[in-house]
């Protein structure tokens, strides 16, 4: 059966750590990272990446459109 | 497949879109602005319109949107720019013109503006951002603050004697002749995100074949206003706001 | 002969200055108005309903839901790069301060006439001059100005129509024409100006490339707002702002001099009033008093330099306005002293005789 794999990627820049794609995640793939970017916020990073399945639901709610998703069929 | 071997441009499935540009939006942290500033720019990207595309920012959090979508805008006086709308929309008829409003732009100053241009039926997209608060001057009470809210003019709690009551004029719009698609919706996950873009692309398709005036409100969050975080702010809307302002089309013609 | 040539030869015809602003506008090119009715100048919009333009030249006209929002459907269509304006009267000119500032200070060309009628407040709907201080020193919040035109005859209610929009598109700011109610009401014959077409959008990309007409992908988005948070760009626009309107008092002001050659003594007035001293002028002449008058067209930029030569001339000056002395604080001014600057007016929606004026010069400078 063929799997879906996703990954995703944060403009590590323009995110403000706000969260939402975190409590979005269906697969708890995110969370926020305990450093900062040079603005001072904790952005958000992949923690479990073998669980994305790139669905987006994180990039639909990100407000700073910071999220990039690619999935692919493996 | 490592991570780094999935990222890579055939297997794109969502990035941000060019009408949005690179300047980071001031919003703070987990703003609703931000979303629906990215789905306006999605829909003007997938209608290829971003070179007939003239936005009307208000005064308010918002006033600075013009600096995110990359597309010709007005910024217009507090209230009035459904008035900029009007004439924008008369004087370039093939043009799409909308507005982006708060509850005090859009609800309070700007009431005659917004209630005679959907009157008139002007063919102009309003989209109405309701977070039922003064987000830019710091969380002051605004015509949709819930009854027993607090803000910071109504710090314990609006009361109707004291302050009146709360305004649904997203409702008073869809009794207007004018107005062909009001309709209101939320950003707060993925289901309604969808559902808020799909609301948005008819109001730009309506008033490009002159069915008269489109309203989305959106009912947002502030979460600094409401001293919430992002997610809680989201729980709080749901809880709160909903009851009050339920999300539904109120008219569809 | 074809339709243009028809319609650009000059005819004499017999109207209010109201209609003859309403039927220039068509004329000139004008691409919308927005307004709503107000006493003494509502003819303006009821002539353009009548003449229904979108039918022959495109003009929109819209009646709107108040003076706020006419202005601001002005300052919508200006920032289009479209040939725009409102009309009101005093009361309704106050409502619209607001949005004039924000015009002015996002430096957008249009077009303002003030029909003005006796105040403060409701007042009456008589005229009156008393929108000076109004007119030529800002009106609404912040350092600006308008280009202030003062028509005196229902021919200059068509001519300064399409001269307020040319100096506006020259110098990117809004311009007033401040009439008055007697102004506005009366009919005299005036010669309509020639057709001249609406500007393409083609045109308009070209003359106003900072027009907000849809951004397309050779250049970057245009922005027409009159916000900087940063206070050193704020300070900018303002010097910006200041450059131009120095501009503007160097090369457009314009005034009218009857009988100066030999004046003794200088009336200033401008407008209905203007008409009132030109008979009073005549009637002292009569007497014998070597009197002469100034008749500022342009308000602002105000004829500083020609009253200031006539400082060093004559004996004396008086100002006659319809309202309590606002005008002659810039008189005396300009003339800072070197001679005495009397005032004579009348306030609420009285237009003073010549008589009257005739024996204020007497009393007041001539003595």
């Amino acid at each position: 059966m063929a799997k879906i794999k996703g990954a995703v990627v944060v403009n590590i820049e323009r995110c403000k750590g706000c969260n939402l794609c975190v409590v979005a995640c269906p697969s708890n793939v995110l969370a926020l990272n305990k450093e900062a970017n040079s603005k001072g916020y904790n952005y958000s990073i992949m923690v479990d990446p073998d669980s994305c399945v790139g669905c987006a639901a994180c990039a639909y709610v990100c407000p700073d459109a910071c999220i990039t998703v690619y999935k692919v069929r493996v | 497949m490592t991570t780094n071997e999935i990222i890579s441009p055939e297997n794109l499935v969502y990035t941000k879109t060019k009408v949005l540009n690179d300047t980071p939006m001031h919003y703070c942290p987990g703003c609703s602005h931000g979303v629906v500033h990215k789905l306006i720019a999605e829909i003007i990207e997938e209608m290829d319109f971003q070179d007939k595309t003239i936005g009307i920012a208000p005064v308010g959090c918002a006033v600075f949107a013009y600096k995110y979508l990359d597309i010709d805008w007005q910024q217009a006086a507090h209230g009035r720019a459904p008035a900029l709308a009007t004439a924008v929309k008369r004087l370039l008829p093939d043009r799409l013109v909308f507005t982006y409003q708060g509850d005090g732009d859009l609800a309070a100053i700007g009431t005659a503006e917004t209630i005679h241009a959907a009157n008139r039926g002007e063919n102009i997209a309003i989209i109405f951002i309701n977070n039922g608060i003064y987000g830019m001057t710091g969380g002051q009470m605004a015509p949709t603050t819930l009854l027993g809210m607090k803000s910071s003019t109504s710090p314990n709690g609006r009361t109707a004697p004291l302050n009146g009551n709360p305004l649904d004029i997203t409702k008073l719009l869809a009794q207007l002749e004018g107005t062909c698609y009001v309709t209101r919706q939320s950003v707060h996950n993925v289901a309604s995100v969808r559902k808020t873009k799909k609301a948005i692309r008819k109001a730009f398709e309506n008033s490009m074949e002159g069915k008269g005036t489109s309203v989305v409100e959106v009912v947002s969050t502030c979460n600094s206003g409401w001293k919430l975080s992002p997610a809680a702010s989201n729980d709080w809307m749901v809880e709160n706001m909903f009851p009050a302002y339920p999300i539904c089309d109120l008219k569809d013609l | 002969m074809n339709d243009s040539k028809k319609q650009n030869i000059e005819e004499v015809r017999l109207m209010k200055g109201n209609e003859a602003i309403a039927h220039a506008a068509v004329r000139c090119g004008c691409d919308g108005y927005f307004g709503y009715p107000i006493t003494p100048q509502s003819e303006i919009m009821e002539t353009l309903m009548e003449l229904e333009p979108w039918n022959t030249t495109g003009m929109v006209v819209l009646q709107a839901e108040s003076e706020t929002s006419s202005i601001n459907m002005v300052y919508g269509g200006a920032g289009c790069g479209k040939r725009t304006m409102t009309s009101s009267s005093s009361p309704g000119v106050s409502l619209m301060q607001e949005g004039i500032s924000y015009i002015a200070c996002a430096e957008l060309p249009c077009l303002i006439v003030n029909v003005m009628r006796g105040g403060p407040g409701l007042g009456t709907i008589q005229p009156s001059q008393a929108d000076y201080y109004q007119s030529v020193k800002g009106g609404g919040h912040g350092d600006y100005k308008l280009i202030t035109l003062a028509p005196a005859s229902v021919q200059e209610m068509a001519d300064h129509t399409v001269l307020a929009f040319d100096l506006a598109f020259k110098y990117c700011t809004p311009a007033l024409i401040l009439a008055d109610g007697v102004i506005g009401q009366m009919m005299e014959k005036v010669v309509l100006p020639p057709f001249q077409p609406r500007l393409t959008e083609e045109e308009i990309r070209e003359k106003y490339p900072w027009a907000t007409l849809g951004k397309p992908s050779s250049r970057k988005p245009n922005i027409i707002t009159s916000l900087s948070l940063e206070a050193e760009e704020m300070e900018t626009i303002n010097l910006r702002l200041q450059r131009k309107y120095r501009e503007i008092e160097k090369n457009e002001v314009l005034f009218e001099e009857f009988s100066c050659e030999d004046a003794e003594y200088l009336v200033v007035a401008f407008g209905t009033t203007a008409r009132v001293c030109q008979k009073a002028v005549e009637m002292a002449r009569a007497e014998g008093i070597k009197a002469g008058l100034l008749r500022p067209i342009t308000l602002f930029p105000f004829p500083t330099i020609a009253i200031s030569n006539y400082a060093d001339k004559v004996k004396g000056m008086l100002t006659v306005e319809m309202s309590a002395g606002q005008m002659i604080d810039d008189v005396k001014l300009v003339v800072n002293g070197r001679v005495p600057v009397q005032f004579y007016g009348r306030m609420g929606g009285i237009v003073p005789s010549p008589d009257e004026v005739l024996k204020a010069l007497k009393e007041k400078v001539v003595k």
